[in-house]
């Protein structure tokens, strides 16, 4: 029997290209010095699961829910923050 | 004697865990708040007695890590220095149980500085709800610390929080003077790459005791890894040998770990901290069941209609509308009342004594100025009120998302809006709240760019002016004036923010990264002394500035007097005003103001305005030798008619001299009281000498072109 294959694994993607409504694991921060610091301070570290839960009126910034609160940050941010989007 | 010394508690905790509500608890209406010095970030302290012994308990600003980025944190951090002035015998660290995770990433931090460590893990009831199922006991047993699960806003456990927090530290100095030493610091694996270089840097530190009485040497190697600015700086100057040594091997291993993991060591560091807590609460200290309806949820669901492309601007503008009504609507009753109270106190005091320089020093002088202090009380306290209830409520942080991607274009933040529209961009505002609500804004560039443009706004006090001047020369045009003025205003505040941002302050905006927390019915009692503290404050700093600068104005319109022989000839008002050094001011400056179009009467008028801008037009009241009864139907009703027929009569003014006038009014200095306010806000009177200086220059290249192409055109 051969095994089951899974379907391939979602490629990453920048934060900001999630849809809303849609789940993902961040699998690399790039951002340095205060705003690096920011991010991961806030639990936004590798391996970390995030879903859009909303955008503002002018579609910036994003509201994102991690375990147990919800967050925002801008979309130039979020660029700094990659994920593989789940299924 | 060390046991009657009193135990030292630090109360530290994310924002929005309710560490404040512990703290309100804890200390109730004793409790004592101060500016750290320099800087603005409040000291709260309170006194109380817990289990027979005298307890300081010192509440640290909410933050989520012990970093250096802010000043909050700096504060934090120094509250929890173990060799610091206080350093506290135990920490009770609160945390919002359903966000544990990334909470006990800043418990984790007070571990590893060795500091002895209670938790309170807050809104337990509200984690179950969302079906968290948290072992205490297992917790307290993998960490080796006490943890009592509370809820603050009902008071459940803390008690038994403080008493846990008593005994550890009763326990901790009996170990101390028997000489068993303090707690251990918290070891961490940071991987295979950093634990090495961390071994490494902690042998060094350890040679030098002077460090290592502040902190512990492997705290230290760890933040010199993070490249910790203060802690470099510290380094640097207890052992410049040593910082060379230990910069050397953070660039070496930077070099490394770029090369090898394309990651650098601050980042290593965050990961393992918080791979460290995921394993801890794997260990059988978090079960979830299936998610249930939870306050998350319902949080989501308000967020939906509250945050919506439609509805949520328009709910917003009619939250900030309301704000501003009630601010002003309701505010203005108990307003009357402090102003008819120093009415009647300047009236009784002018009865009491015979006319003369004792009587004007006192009545004018003293009783007015702290008067027109006073009278901003009401307002503010109003303010403060809403504000603290739509902060506590978790709807400000919405307006910031909601605003930000528009004010961020001029430099600002989304916190910037509130303070506008208190400051009159709805007209008829006011700066002085304005400046105090900058308080919101925890980025300082944002923060200091919003207060220094907040004073472009139409204020309530220079209205007055602009419905003189409108009524006077452009009648039945008024509201189109005053709509051009806000519109003027609106503008003006956002260009220069701009300007501002791209030359004076100057740099990235701070990161947006912030938490929408839950939202909440706010408490009574932590929205009353938080309004009250605030309001308090603003008493204390602003009313004793006030007062000697109402002194100083006083002073320059009164003296030098008219000498008998000229004031048998006139001896109104007016001739006595231009008599004075405020007078002789006036005159010499009409050589400058004159491209304006300005005169020395408005010249002194203006002076008078930076005292306060309610000044403005009795004073020209009192330059036009108006009777008395005249001038007080202007000060009283607002009416202004025998002063407008007057200016119009005179053939020196007309529309063109009246528009400068108000492009003037409406952008030079602000107020004494707000720039007294802007100096306890930046913690220095820099700004407010600029914002003095600046916006008078800036008004007056405005006035001068308005004059100037006016003049030309008709």
């Amino acid at each position: 029997m051969s095994p089951i294959i899974s379907p391939t694994p979602a490629s990453p993607i920048s934060l900001r290209r999630l849809a809303e409504g849609q789940k993902a694991v961040i699998v690399s921060i790039s951002a340095q010095s205060e705003l690096g610091r920011r991010i991961r301070d806030m639990g936004l570290v590798p391996g970390a699961e995030v879903e859009v839960v909303g955008r503002a009126p002018l579609k910036d910034p994003v509201a994102l829910r991690l375990k147990g609160f919800t967050l925002s940050l801008r979309n130039n941010e979020a660029d700094f923050i990659t994920v593989i989007p789940k299924n | 004697m060390p046991h009657t010394t009193p135990i030292i508690l630090a109360l530290a905790g994310n924002p929005n865990s309710g560490k404040t509500t512990a703290f309100n608890f804890y200390t109730g209406s004793r409790q004592h708040v101060a500016n750290y010095p320099g800087i603005t970030v409040e000291r709260k302290e309170g006194f109380l007695r817990a289990h027979d012994r005298d307890v300081r308990l010192i509440d640290l600003p909410g933050t989520y890590a012990l970093t250096a980025y802010t000043e909050d944190e700096l504060v934090a951090r120094r509250g929890l220095t173990p060799g610091g002035p206080d350093a506290p015998d135990c920490v009770i660290n609160v945390l919002n149980a359903g966000a544990l995770e990334r909470n006990l990433y800043l418990s984790v931090q007070i571990l590893e500085l060795g500091l002895p460590l209670v938790l309170a893990l807050n809104m337990h009831d509200e984690a179950e709800k969302q079906g968290m199922i948290i072992n205490c006991g297992r917790l307290a047993e993998l960490l080796g610390i006490p943890v009592v699960p509370t809820v603050a806003r009902s008071g459940i456990g803390l008690d038994k929080a403080l008493a846990a927090a008593v005994q550890v530290s009763l326990d901790r100095r009996a170990a101390k003077s028997s000489g068993l030493g303090g707690a251990k610091p918290l070891d961490i694996s940071y991987g295979p790459d950093l634990d090495p270089v961390i071994q490494e840097f902690t042998a060094l530190i350890e040679g030098n005791e002077a460090l290592c009485a502040r902190y512990p040497a492997r705290w230290i190697a760890i933040k010199y890894l993070e490249n910790d600015s203060e802690i470099r700086d510290l380094v640097a100057a207890a052992d410049s040998a040593l910082d060379v040594r230990l910069a050397a091997g953070l660039e070496q291993v930077t070099r490394h770990l770029k090369s090898t993991t394309g990651s650098y060591p601050e980042a290593i560091i965050a990961d393992y901290r918080y791979g460290f807590i995921s394993s801890l609460l794997r260990q059988g200290v978090v079960t979830r069941q299936d998610e249930l309806r939870n306050r998350v949820a319902r949080s989501d669901q308000l967020d939906k209609v509250l945050t919506h492309r439609f509805f949520g601007p328009l709910i917003l503008l009619g939250v900030l509308y309301s704000m501003y009504k009630i601010t002003f609507g309701l505010g203005e009753i108990p307003m009357g009342w402090v102003e008819a109270f120093f009415g009647w106190l300047s009236e009784s005091v002018s009865g009491l004594l015979a006319e003369g320089l004792l009587k004007s020093l006192l009545v004018s002088g003293m009783i007015d100025g702290v008067g027109s202090v006073m009278g901003f009380v009401p307002l503010i306290l109003t303010m403060f009120l809403l504000i603290s209830v739509l902060e506590d409520s978790g709807y400000m942080a919405r307006v910031a998302y909601m605003m930000d991607r528009v004010l961020r274009a001029f430099g600002l933040h989304g916190y910037s809006v509130m303070p506008f529209i208190i400051s009159g961009g709805i007209a008829g505002g006011c700066a002085v709240p304005g400046v105090l609500a900058t308080r919101t804004l925890r980025s300082p560039r944002e923060k200091l760019a919003t207060l220094l443009t907040l004073p472009f706004m139409t204020c309530g006090a220079k209205l007055p002016v602009f419905l003189l001047l409108a009524a006077a020369f452009f009648p039945g045009n008024e509201t189109s004036v005053m709509l051009i003025i806000s519109l003027v205003a609106w503008g003006m505040a956002l260009m220069i923010a701009k300007l501002l941002r791209s030359t004076i302050i100057r740099g990235e905006s701070t990161p947006f990264v912030m938490e929408l927390p839950p939202y909440r019915l706010p408490t009574l009692f932590g929205v009353l002394i938080h309004t009250w503290e605030r309001t308090w404050q603003y008493i204390k700093k602003a009313g004793t500035v006030i007062l000697a600068i109402s002194i100083v104005i006083w002073a320059s319109m009164t003296f030098p007097e008219l000498p008998e022989e000229m004031a048998a000839k006139d001896d109104s008002s007016a001739a006595r005003l231009e008599y004075s050094f405020a007078g002789r001011l006036g005159k010499s400056l009409e050589l400058v103001t004159a491209p304006a179009g300005f005169d020395w009467r408005v010249n002194i008028a203006l002076l008078g305005g930076i005292g306060a801008k309610e000044v403005i037009v009795s004073t020209l009241g009192t330059a036009y030798s108006l009777s008395e009864e005249d001038i007080a139907a202007v000060e009283d009703s607002d009416d202004t008619t025998s002063l407008q027929s007057r200016l119009r009569g005179d053939p020196n003014w007309n529309p063109v001299n009246a528009a400068a006038l108000m492009a003037f009014v409406l952008l030079y200095a602000p107020c004494f009281v707000t720039l007294a306010v802007m100096r306890q806000e930046t913690g220095s009177w820099k700004w407010s000498a600029f914002s003095l200086i600046f916006n008078t220059l800036l008004a007056f290249a405005v006035a001068v072109a308005v004059y100037q192409v006016g003049m030309l055109v008709i």
